[in-house]
């Protein structure tokens, strides 16, 4: 990871140090995943895959890309072969205000109007279904910037002959597109460049000079921003926020202070300034990030100054409060163990750069931003994109909950002396069935996000789930658990195929003495570790392969950094370890008995397949 | 600023933008003399000349320029 390239960056240094980044990046001894990214412009791309390329290097992604020749985004979508021979995982569609020919007249009817609308659209509606159609893949488009001037005056945007209306209601109908199809992403670069400053950004100096749609020095936040969705789309995004309390959350020290001095609330402006941050860290709750505190304070000083009546945050909004004296660091690794999460999934916000330095040091991985002064904390945090939203599930607004009763039940735990006496004791219902649509995006997404239950680490976009959901030759499993303390969703996956896939050929050779189903996929949400889920998905796995006449299963493990958890895990459900290589993965087989007794005893499972 | 110093600080923009630390750039440099020198990285040079000397060209003295030296009379007369 190199600071140089967190926000708040320098764009000049990144535009002029490109090649020497690039080298630092690759010296990194940090596993990625490969992805091929075809960047397509209406105009000039070169400097933005460039930087791009270096915010995903930085992401733990490498990407592959293809770029169109010069403003042939829509001729490569309908007719390049090259690039369907490339065969992109995400195509980015670059093209800007200047690649709209034609603008309402001042003598133009309504009707006129409305029908160069539709024309302007229907250019790009056309491609875009053809990359559904051809390409299967994420789209990102981005969406109109705002002209560099005003033929209309204020007019410009109310009067229907105005570019402003026109670009405004052009971007409308980008939106209900979006809206309506999954895969599809807006890049809102209107939103960039009002930030930017639009004289800036759309100086015409770079476009007559050459055809860049935006000024260089702005590309870095253009890129930047194109990142972010591309990470969040593969499961990069972070998960956690941890917070420091004095002077972060509030003005003072509570444990100087007192309750009553602090700074929060509507009477002075840095008690605004506090409580507007505290109702952003709060909203970001609803998009299924997850609260906790690490600070230096007595814990009933720490709880007092959240108990403040004029404090939009309460202590019931956080999952962990760490208030202790004890090393930050320690708490914040202490967090991501609690939590099951990796502290690479964790932010950590403190207004002491001290505190952030150390935590820098002593846990590698966590992102630090450079916060600023208070009244900087929310754009610093919001413009960091650590939370990127590409889709919002009811998962996700329940997130905090769900790791809450977590946190209950493991206090419970404490209290039983047999385990298995205290899994009964949580009531869990399962629902274990074939992949359903509406779960599809759900499945899509745990199998981008999963790295450390997860026997093969394999990923899939949503429609290559749906398509593996329609093959008959294909065993699909999801699995949902319940229980006393909540509902914690979808929480495993297994996928199944009747063949054996090349990869695997070309790795183990070929298998085909009986009917045998591969499994390509197991993964599980550490969230509901030692729950016996595990085993629940194993009996309804054999029962399917029953119904199929399948008598033998094959597993395979292939280890990365994350999943040494589950090195043994088919040796855990009865398989036997048939092969092993030299980088460790392992092959292991099951032959299914007729008397395969159950092995969930403690999960009340509804599933099809059961009568 | 004299000649000299002004060429000591064009070859450190120089050495920064095509990562080589080679470069040592004369009044005759043209792109032809620099291997990665397009018009693509030319942009980058641009940009990079103006943050060190703090001024803006023109599309006027962009287009103008046919070596370095030319471009070194331009940032010279807007130094003042």
């Amino acid at each position: 990871m190199l600071r140089e390239l967190e926000y708040p960056f320098d764009n000049e240094y990144i535009l002029k140090k490109s090649k020497s980044l690039k080298k630092a990046l690759l010296k990194e001894q940090t596993k990625r995943i490969q992805k091929k990214i075809a960047v397509l412009g209406g105009s000039t791309t070169h400097d933005i895959s460039k930087v791009l390329e270096l915010f995903l290097l930085n992401y733990g992604i490498e990407p592959v890309f293809y770029e169109s020749e010069y403003a042939q985004y829509w001729q490569d979508v309908m007719f390049n072969e090259e690039l369907q021979d490339f065969a992109p995982d995400i195509i980015y569609i670059h093209t800007s205000n200047r690649n709209i020919h034609e603008y309402p007249k001042v003598s133009d009817s309504p009707a006129d109007v409305d029908g160069l609308l539709t024309q302007t659209y229907s250019h790009f509606e056309t491609m875009w279904q053809r990359i559904e159609q051809v390409y299967h893949c994420p789209v990102i488009q981005n969406n109109m910037e705002l002209p560099f001037y005003r033929l209309l005056g204020n007019r410009d945007a109310s009067d229907i002959h105005g570019r402003i209306h026109f670009i405004n209601q052009l971007n409308e109908k980008f939106y209900q597109y979006a809206n309506a199809h999954q895969n599809f992403y807006i890049n809102d670069i209107q939103y960039l460049s009002s930030c930017y400053g639009l004289d800036k950004w759309s100086d015409p100096l770079f476009w007559h000079m050459y055809k860049y749609a935006l000024c260089l020095p702005a590309i870095p936040n253009l890129s930047y921003n194109v990142a972010n969705i591309i990470k969040a789309i593969y499961g990069k995004n972070k998960k956690s926020l941890v917070l420091d309390l004095d002077n972060t959350l509030w003005g003072g020290i509570v444990g100087d202070d007192g309750v009553e001095n602090l700074e929060i609330g509507q009477e002075t402006s840095m008690g605004q300034v506090f409580s507007e941050f505290q109702q952003y860290v709060k909203d970001q709750k609803d998009i299924g990030v997850m609260l906790n505190i690490s600070s230096k304070n007595e814990e009933e000083n720490a709880i007092a100054g959240l108990e403040h009546p004029d404090a939009p945050l309460k202590p019931e909004d956080f999952i962990l409060i760490k208030a202790n004296w004890d090393p930050k660091s320690m708490n914040i690794q202490n967090i991501a163990k609690e939590l099951n999460i990796l502290p690479e999934s964790l932010v950590f916000v403190d207004d002491n750069p001290a505190e952030r330095e150390i935590v820098r040091q002593q846990v590698p991985g966590v992102s630090i931003p450079e916060i600023g002064s208070p009244e900087q904390y929310i754009s610093v945090l919001d413009h960091s994109g650590f939370f990127e939203v590409t889709q919002l599930s009811e998962d996700d607004r329940k997130r905090n909950e769900m790791y809450k009763a977590n946190v209950q039940r493991h206090q419970q735990e404490a209290g039983f002396a047999d385990y298995s006496e205290y899994l009964r004791s949580l009531d869990m219902k399962g629902t274990i069935k074939a992949f359903e649509p509406m779960y599809m995006a759900r499945i899509a997404q745990l199998t981008n996000k999963s790295n450390q239950f997860n026997l093969t680490t394999k990923r899939f976009s949503q429609s290559e789930i749906q398509e593996a959901a329609a093959d008959a030759q294909k065993l699909t499993l999801y699995g949902k658990l319940e229980d006393k303390f909540g509902d914690n969703g979808v929480v495993s996956i297994v996928m199944g195929d009747e063949r054996q896939t090349g990869e695997m050929r070309a790795v183990w050779g070929d298998e085909s003495e009986e009917k045998t189903l591969h499994i390509e996929l197991w993964l599980m949400s550490c969230r509901v570790l030692k729950r016996d889920m595990e085993f629940a998905m194993m009996d309804a796995l054999v029962e399917e392969c029953r119904k199929r006449g399948i008598t033998k299963i094959k597993g395979y493990y292939y280890p990365t950094a994350k999943n040494a958890m589950v090195r043994e895990f088919y040796g855990l459900q009865g398989f036997t370890k048939e092969k092993e290589d030299e980088n460790g993965n392992t092959v292991w087989y099951y032959k299914i008995e007729n008397s395969y007794e159950h092995k969930n005893k403690v999960i009340q499972v509804n599933s099809e397949s059961q009568r | 600023m004299d000649r000299e110093e002004l060429f000591e600080r064009l070859n450190t923009v120089f050495r920064d933008v095509f990562d080589d630390e080679d470069i040592t750039v004369t009044d005759l440099t043209t792109a032809n003399d620099i291997e990665d020198w397009d018009s693509l990285e030319h942009i980058n040079l641009m940009a990079a000349v103006e943050e060190e000397f703090g001024i803006k060209f023109t599309m006027g003295q962009i287009v103008s320029m046919k070596n370095v030296g030319q471009m070194a009379d331009i940032i010279q007369e807007k130094l003042g």
